[in-house]
């Protein structure tokens, strides 16, 4: 039991250590590059801070940031967990809005109880349809998903363009957006903090659910066996075609669901999409610092979902450009991405003996098992 | 009488290689502490001791492809100072990896001159020259290889040639050969002993890395056992036995010969009959391949690699599509049918790649052992796993297997090699199988775990289950088969009592016998 429990904090130490060691590297080239370029770190960091965390409504805007990126890094994270890259999630976040704003005006007269769910279903049921295309490609055809969920997104965005702008147009068509959704479909706005809406809730049940999905149920040990070893998951009797579907499938649902929660808690209609909105995009790195692991995801969903609405207050009152944000979240990719340099960086400062060990993800803390 | 034990060799003038007090450490592991071995000019010098034991650790640490945390090397007389490869084959040392390191669509004479190229003008190589100079290398020592064949064409055997010839364009006068054998037929390892011969009469000297006693007692003049990090002792072959280095080398005494009664065979469990299938470039592999295993009996296949073992295995298992043929397990035919069901069907399969197919390396020991039946009770209910009564039975069946350490949450990628094997077999004879495939059962495993494996494997059949045997390894299909099928080019070529049969009868048979040799081995030599 006493060596469970040791093996447990080692590896979370390990798991903590390299996104640890990205975000300080990060914040301290950040400080740097405001300070050469003029202006005061301290300045700049603090209202980011106050700006994230300094106010109820500050950090009500904060979780409304981070509540899509939990959605879209799970998403990213599951499929990840199969041996697929779902860089698709960001088009299937764009028909989940879609489908969900349908579904929101168009079903009448059901409780709060009832519509909220099935436009959230319907939002996350749409992203899914929307990734087994690539999944049902990949798995049948052996066509590589980078490929095509790429080129699903630039079909969702022209797709949901013609939908709001042909069939879901709303009277009288001035402008390019669909009907509001009802008021029973609406995400609850909660403790008085801003724009907070009972999203955060779905995407907190969500992260249990993908924690619980991968980890407790023979459908998740089959994802993880295929997505580690596709060969010995074949000799296992495992159908990896069947595994991949079924997670490419969850994960649009979970892109799909982000898409709902935005529509549903705040903008309640689907608006023409001049862009992509990159909630999608930044699942991808909120999963790959977030370790493909929901506890992870959460918490660097809220770093960036933070960082993203500091900034705000830190252009307006400080001055500082809220690129720097961007930067600051680029070079904590890059180290994420690049872990072996920071692995190395970490072995140096040790002692000889314990290399080995901290480039384990070992004893970094210097305790180690007292054998 | 196993006591360490060390000659003084200070007598000797003419010590080529000293390594003083080697120690080496990763993290809490001592892989080498305080290691002394010397190697004589004109010597094959055996470094024997199981996987893990720390003889190639050592000799990374003399080719300067890890560093010592302690101790001296000196060679001929002089203190070397060898961080690095370039450094290594400066002072004259070359090194033949297990795995070889060509360049399959590069020529011979490329792969040999590769990285000290002569130079014609400025950039350009000079081919010519090149192939010239491999030429009379080769044609020096004896080493026969093709030049300007594509090392891609070229046998495995003929490989390692070029591998040693790589070693000596580089005028390496002490050649490291790790575990060289590992990959050869019976008749290849007869010419490598003659090779090696060849190249200590003209004064070059060889460290032989294996963990086979035979070829320590074949073709080695000394031999130094190392046993978890420490030297055991140095010993001429002369004045010892395999029974003394066994001990030596594990610790205990070692059972050399597998002893198991005669068999009693019952109704026939497998047939394959007259089977084609493809590999995985789309050459036909299986050519019309037929063979029956019964219950109780071990059917052991020898050949040389390639020969279609490896698909052999995997079209009973369901891995692979059958083209043409029928495969029968118990009356019912299951070519073709879905892995899974054959797994249902009482087929038990210990791969060949136990990293790459028999276990998720990066799964718990606990998630491994239920790999094929994770989603039968106790193992889940509905759709939720059950832990706990896995765990139960994996501490079970593990602890009967005796894998060590006994720790269910462990990565499976964290146990030794040999402990992996026995998780794998733990797992797959745990399941009762009627009929049990076993690839290459022991490869990469040491005396210890070999012992176990096979000891495993005849229980098996004593219990009555049909085993099929593939393995490169002769000796082990001697010592386990109540009856030996020899393939070639995807062909059952014949099958042979073991008991009536010799090793050179096999050789021959696994090369095509002697009237349509391969094409390959007779160019080779």
């Amino acid at each position: 039991m006493v060596a469970g429990a040791k093996r447990l904090a080692r590896n979370a130490v390990g798991a903590v250590a390299v996104p640890a060691v990205a975000i300080a590297t990060a914040l301290i080239i950040g400080a740097i590059i405001v300070w050469r370029s003029g202006e005061n770190p301290l300045v700049a960091y603090s209202s980011l801070l106050t700006g994230a965390f300094g106010s109820r409504s500050g950090l009500g805007e904060s979780i409304v940031y981070t509540t899509p990126l939990i959605l879209t890094g799970l998403s990213v994270a599951l499929a990840f967990r199969c041996g697929l890259f779902n860089i698709g999630a960001e088009g299937q976040y764009i028909v989940g809005m879609t489908a969900s704003a349908w579904a929101g005006y168009a079903f009448t007269g059901l409780p709060a109880f009832l519509h909220v769910p099935i436009t959230v279903m319907t939002g996350a049921a749409a992203g899914a349809a929307w990734a087994a295309i690539p999944g049902a490609l990949k798995a049948r055809l052996g066509v590589h998903e980078v490929i095509n969920t790429i080129m699903m997104n630039h079909i969702a965005i022209y797709f949901t363009h013609y939908l709001v702008m042909g069939p879901l147009l709303a009277p009288p068509g001035n402008s390019p957006m669909t009907r509001p959704i009802a008021d029973t479909a609406k995400l609850q706005r909660m403790f008085g903090m801003g724009r907070l809406h009972a999203g955060i809730i779905v995407a907190l049940l969500a992260a249990v659910v993908v924690y619980y999905l991968l980890w407790k149920t023979t459908t998740g040990y089959q994802i993880r066996a295929v997505g580690l070893n596709q060969d010995a998951a074949r000799y296992g009797g495992i159908n990896p075609t069947k595994s991949m579907v079924i997670a490419m499938s969850i994960s649009g649902a979970l892109a799909g669901m982000a898409g709902a929660v935005q529509i549903q808690g705040l903008q309640y209609r689907f608006l023409d999409l001049f862009g992509f909105p990159g909630h999608g995009f930044d699942g991808i790195a909120v999963a790959l610092l977030g370790q493909n692991h929901p506890v992870g995801i959460v918490l660097s969903a809220l770093l960036f979902g933070s960082l993203a609405s500091g900034s705000m207050q830190m252009q307006s009152v400080a001055g500082i450009p809220k690129d720097l944000v961007g930067i600051i979240q680029a070079i904590i990719i890059f180290f994420v991405a690049a872990d072996q340099i920071i692995r190395r960086a970490i072995r140096l400062r040790l002692p000889g003996k314990t290399a080995a060990t901290a480039l384990k993800g070992g004893t970094i803390s210097g305790s180690g098992d007292a054998v | 009488m196993i006591a360490p034990m060390s000659r003084s060799l200070s007598d000797h003038s003419d010590i080529i290689l000293q390594m003083k007090q080697i120690t080496k450490r990763f993290g809490e592991l001592l892989a080498n502490d305080h290691i002394d071995f010397e190697v004589r000019r004109g010597e094959i010098h055996a470094l024997l001791g199981e996987n893990g034991a720390g003889k190639t650790t050592l000799m990374k640490i003399l080719y300067g492809l890890f560093s010592a945390d302690e101790g001296e090397i000196r060679i001929d007389g002089k203190t070397a100072t060898i961080t690095s490869p370039r450094d290594a084959i400066n002072r004259r040392i070359g090194m033949v990896h297990q795995h070889f390191m060509l360049v399959p669509a590069f020529t011979v004479a490329e792969n040999i001159i590769l990285g000290s190229e002569p130079a014609r003008h400025w950039m350009f190589v000079d081919s010519r020259e090149a192939a010239e100079r491999v030429k009379r290398l080769s044609e020096q020592y004896g080493l026969r290889v093709d030049a300007d064949a594509l090392v891609s064409d070229i046998s495995v055997g003929m490989q390692q040639r070029v591998e040693i010839l790589k070693a000596l364009y580089r005028d390496a006068d002490l050649l490291i050969l790790d575990e060289p054998t590992s990959v050869l037929t019976p008749q290849e390892t007869a010419e490598l002993g003659a090779t090696l011969r060849e190249l200590t009469s003209r004064g070059k000297s060889v460290v032989f890395i294996t963990h086979k006693l035979r070829e320590v007692m074949q073709f080695c003049d000394r031999v130094t056992v190392i046993r978890r990090g420490r030297k055991i002792g140095t010993l001429d072959t002369a004045d010892t036995d395999p029974d003394e280095l066994a001990s030596m080398m594990v610790g205990r005494a070692v059972s050399m010969t597998v002893s198991k009664s005669a068999s009693s065979p019952g109704d026939e469990v497998l047939a394959v009959n007259n089977v084609y299938a493809r590999d995985s470039r789309g050459v036909e592999a299986l050519r019309g391949l037929s063979l029956s295993v019964r219950a109780g009996e071990v059917l052991g296949v020898a050949g040389v690699e390639g020969n279609g073992q490896s698909e052999l295995v995997e079209v009973i298992a369901g891995l692979r599509r059958v083209d043409s043929g029928d495969i029968i397990l118990g009356g019912v035919s299951i070519a073709n049918m879905r892995p899974k069901d054959i797994l249902r069907m009482g087929v038990s399969h210990v791969p060949e790649d136990r990293q790459r197919r028999g276990l998720i390396l990066d799964f718990t020991v606990w998630e491994n052992m239920i790999l094929q039946i994770f989603d039968q009770p106790p193992h889940s209910r509905g759709l939720l796993l059950q832990p706990k009564q896995s765990k139960e039975s994996c501490y079970s069946l593990a602890s009967e297997f005796d894998v060590r350490p006994l720790d269910l949450e462990m990565r499976a990628g964290s146990l030794s090699g040999g402990n992996q094997q026995r998780l794998v077999l733990a797992r797959e004879l745990g399941r009762r199988p009627r009929l049990l495939i076993v690839s290459q059962p022991t490869r990469g495993l040491d005396v210890g775990a070999i012992e176990f494996v096979h000891q495993r494997i005849i229980e098996e059949r004593d219990q009555g289950t049909a085993v099929l045997l593939i393995s490169l390894d002769l000796d082990e299909i001697l010592s386990l088969s109540d009856r030996i099928a020899v393939i070639f080019e995807g062909r059952i070529a014949g099958t042979v009592d073991p008991a009536s049969t010799t090793e050179e009868e096999l050789g021959l048979m696994m090369t095509g016998g002697t009237t349509s040799r391969s094409k390959e081995v007779s160019s080779a030599w």
